[in-house]
């Protein structure tokens, strides 16, 4: 217990943003500084336990309580106090738990939520609060044209992993004309956007894209669809890639696939037949990665919860990481949010699960990415298909290779951003 | 030309699937009058259970077609039970049957969550049906052409069931009268719950038979169901031919739809339901239950 917080004069912000009740809370946690020393930290983490998110949302809680317990709940020298919410995957019940989380639990910072649209629904509230937030949403503009300085992001932006993975596609693979699809979803229209913005700068182009709804029980109508390309490239999510890999090998199609950072997730590999043999992904974190971090990790997933990690918990543990090394930056101290946040985004660690990573000025995360292919070879843990590493970029920002003012001059990527070009 | 014959030979595929759930869902709607929101629950039951049995239990595995029986037999078993212990009691209060229905199914999907996990589950295709069939230069997996011969199958057997056997005659005479039917001398209670359960049971083998080509997953509930409301009110509530047929349109316009118009697959999936319950709110074979 080396903190000894200097500074905790309660601001009016404080004060005037907590209801009555979280008032008369903050009220309750007036005594003097000697005895705040022994205050827990309070970790806030908003994930999604029911309906179709779940299996991401429940990952993602496992992760943070892998990191806790191998480090005895305490981080940064503090006692922690965890407290996990289930928004139940919709922006309203994410505002609810947010505003507990913050003005009733009293959280120092909250992990999560898992979509895009939940962080939406809480953008706001949280730089009202200045509530330091460490998202795993994609939502590219967040960290771009329409920054949050609250927020922080080390798991990657929609587009972050595409932009690499294009690069691998055109220069490696070489695979020039592809044909895109992904759901008609925002985290859709900017992966498709980064892929085929790196695409065509090295010197490849996009054939069509579709864009299937969110809720598709039968891809074939859409796989029909496909022809006269080198390759496919989709981007699904959640148990979607399952089912549209399944019909892409039912219908008979060879073009070679590439996929995203949800597209070839180590966790979907229990539940991918030999339908997605060959299957190339690009993505921040991978079970394959030999290194100390990430056996530790994966160990403590596998005692905890005898299950093996994908993306959703290898990321979640990161940012209890991160969180860790703000707060001994910090010397304990959490309670100036504004000096808290500076100290997050000048982290830069080397010993994660997904190597070293450090963070722009916009809170997003510079890190290693990891192109892999599915295949059976060398697979662990009990699994009968692996995701073997065949090339790692390294350093990769949000930008890719675009100079930063040269990239926010574009729009957002999005369902007609950039347009589709003769090719 | 590949590319229709595709979408052509698909969209029957979907439609069987599609009247495999919604026969059953069609069935008690007409005869019981409840709108019941558990029945992708009950698709989803089917398909879960039946992962299980094929993955083995006590250290039995089950084969494909045995464990869809199986997966069947258990679901309309809990049909049963679902009627008996919550439905009975509010029999004639639509609103309530509305509201618990929703309820259980809501609660059906936590167990499933808690149950299997949250990982999506796929299904191996059952041996012998893995190969592909050539139509010219399109090829189509054997599965799902197997697909349209079960639904025609179980539309010959429940054909058969209401034409020929007395139990038949009695759920008919339920559905055109339930008043006189009772007066009469039907036991229409009894009739209540072996409907629910024949129902049940057909969305539970519906979920095995289906996982091959959805996979399993949470939330399969929920996408299943709006398929089965469209096709009941397009085709009429009670009506078997209505179902089927029902089931084949709503199979041409899913597929088409979201091929050729993908920006307006739902305007195009649910205008005729708006356009039938408009225009001819008993539906296109209401009122006839064959």
């Amino acid at each position: 217990m080396s903190a000894k917080p200097k500074n905790r004069k309660f601001s009016r912000r404080t004060v005037l943003a907590g209801s009555v009740a979280g008032a008369a809370a903050v009220l309750t946690r007036f005594p003097a500084p000697a005895v705040a020393q022994a205050e827990p930290f309070r970790l806030g983490l908003l994930t999604v336990k029911t309906g179709p998110l779940a299996q991401g949302g429940i990952q993602m809680e496992q992760g943070v309580l892998t990191y806790l317990k191998e480090t005895n709940y305490v981080i940064g020298g503090r006692k922690v106090d965890f407290v996990s919410a289930d928004t139940g995957g919709n922006p309203a019940g994410t505002k609810t738990k947010a505003q507990e989380l913050v003005e009733r639990d009293k959280v120092d910072v909250i992990l999560g939520p898992l979509a895009a649209f939940e962080l939406y629904a809480i953008s706001d509230y949280i730089r009202e609060q200045k509530m330091p937030t460490l998202s795993l949403a994609a939502a590219d503009d967040l960290t771009q044209r329409k920054p949050n300085p609250y927020l922080l992001r080390a798991s990657a932006t929609s587009s972050q992993a595409m932009h690499p993975m294009a690069h691998y596609t055109a220069t490696e693979l070489k695979l020039k004309r592809i044909f895109c699809i992904v759901e008609d979803f925002a985290f859709g229209y900017e992966q498709m956007g980064g892929f085929q913005a790196s695409l065509q700068k090295e010197g490849g182009c996009v054939v069509n894209k579709l864009w299937p709804p969110l809720v598709t029980p039968d891809y074939t109508p859409y796989v029909a669809q496909i022809s006269d390309c080198d390759g496919v490239c989709q981007g699904f999510a959640g148990s979607n890639p399952l089912r549209f890999m399944k019909a892409y090998a039912n219908a008979g199609l060879k073009y070679p696939v590439v996929t995203g950072e949800t597209g070839g997730d180590d966790a979907l590999l229990r539940s991918y037949g030999e339908e997605a043999i060959g299957l190339v992904s690009c993505i921040p974190y991978t079970l394959d990665l030999e290194i100390d971090a990430n056996h530790r990790f994966i160990n403590g997933m596998l005692k905890n919860f005898d299950v093996i990690p994908g993306q959703y918990a290898g990321l979640l543990y990161v940012n209890c990481q991160v969180v860790d090394a703000a707060l001994k930056a910090t010397g304990g101290d959490a309670h100036d949010k504004d000096k808290f946040m500076t100290a997050l985004k000048a982290v830069s660690l080397t010993d994660t699960p997904r190597g070293p990573l450090k963070f722009d000025h916009f809170g997003n995360v510079i890190g290693t990415f990891y192109v892999r292919r599915i295949g059976t070879e060398g697979a662990k843990y009990g699994l009968k298909l692996w995701n073997k590493t065949i090339k790692t970029y390294e350093n990769v920002s949000q930008f890719w290779t675009w100079p930063e003012q040269e990239y926010l001059a574009h729009p957002v990527y999005s369902r007609d951003y950039p347009p589709l070009t003769k090719c | 030309m590949t590319f229709w014959l595709l979408l052509t030979v698909n969209s029957v595929t979907f439609g069987g699937l599609l009247f495999l759930l919604s026969a059953g869902f069609s069935l008690i709607f007409g005869l019981m009058r409840i709108p019941n929101l558990t029945h992708g629950s009950m698709f989803m039951l089917g398909a879960y259970f039946g992962t299980t049995l094929l993955s083995g239990v006590l250290g039995v595995r089950f084969g494909f077609w045995l464990a869809a029986v199986v997966c069947a037999i258990e679901v309309a078993l809990l049909g049963a039970l679902m009627e008996r212990l919550l439905l009975r009691r509010l029999a004639g209060q639509q609103l309530a049957q509305v509201l618990v229905t929703l309820g259980v199914s809501f609660m059906v999907a936590d167990l499933c969550l808690m149950g299997w996990g949250g990982d999506p589950i796929s299904v191996a295709t059952p041996p012998g049906l893995n190969g592909f069939v050539r139509f010219g230069a399109a090829v189509f997996p054997l599965y799902r052409l197997a697909v349209i011969a079960i639904a025609v199958v179980v539309a010959l057997a429940l054909w058969l069931m209401l034409e020929r056997t007395r139990l038949g005659a009695m759920i008919r005479a339920g559905v055109d009268d339930p008043q006189m039917a009772r007066v009469v001398g039907i036991r229409v209670s009894q009739l209540f719950t072996i409907v629910f359960a024949l129902g049940a049971g057909l969305a539970g083998f519906a979920g095995l038979i289906g996982g091959p080509i959805l996979s399993v997953y949470p939330g399969i509930d929920q996408d299943m169901l709006p398929l089965a409301l469209v096709v009941v009110i397009l085709g009429g509530t009670g009506s078997l031919l209505g179902s089927f047929v029902g089931s084949i349109l709503i199979g041409f316009i899913y597929n088409f739809g979201q091929a050729l118009l993908p920006e307006l697959a739902y305007f195009i999936l649910f205008l005729p339901m708006v356009l039938v319950l408009v225009l001819r709110p008993q539906g296109l074979f209401g009122g006839q239950i064959l």
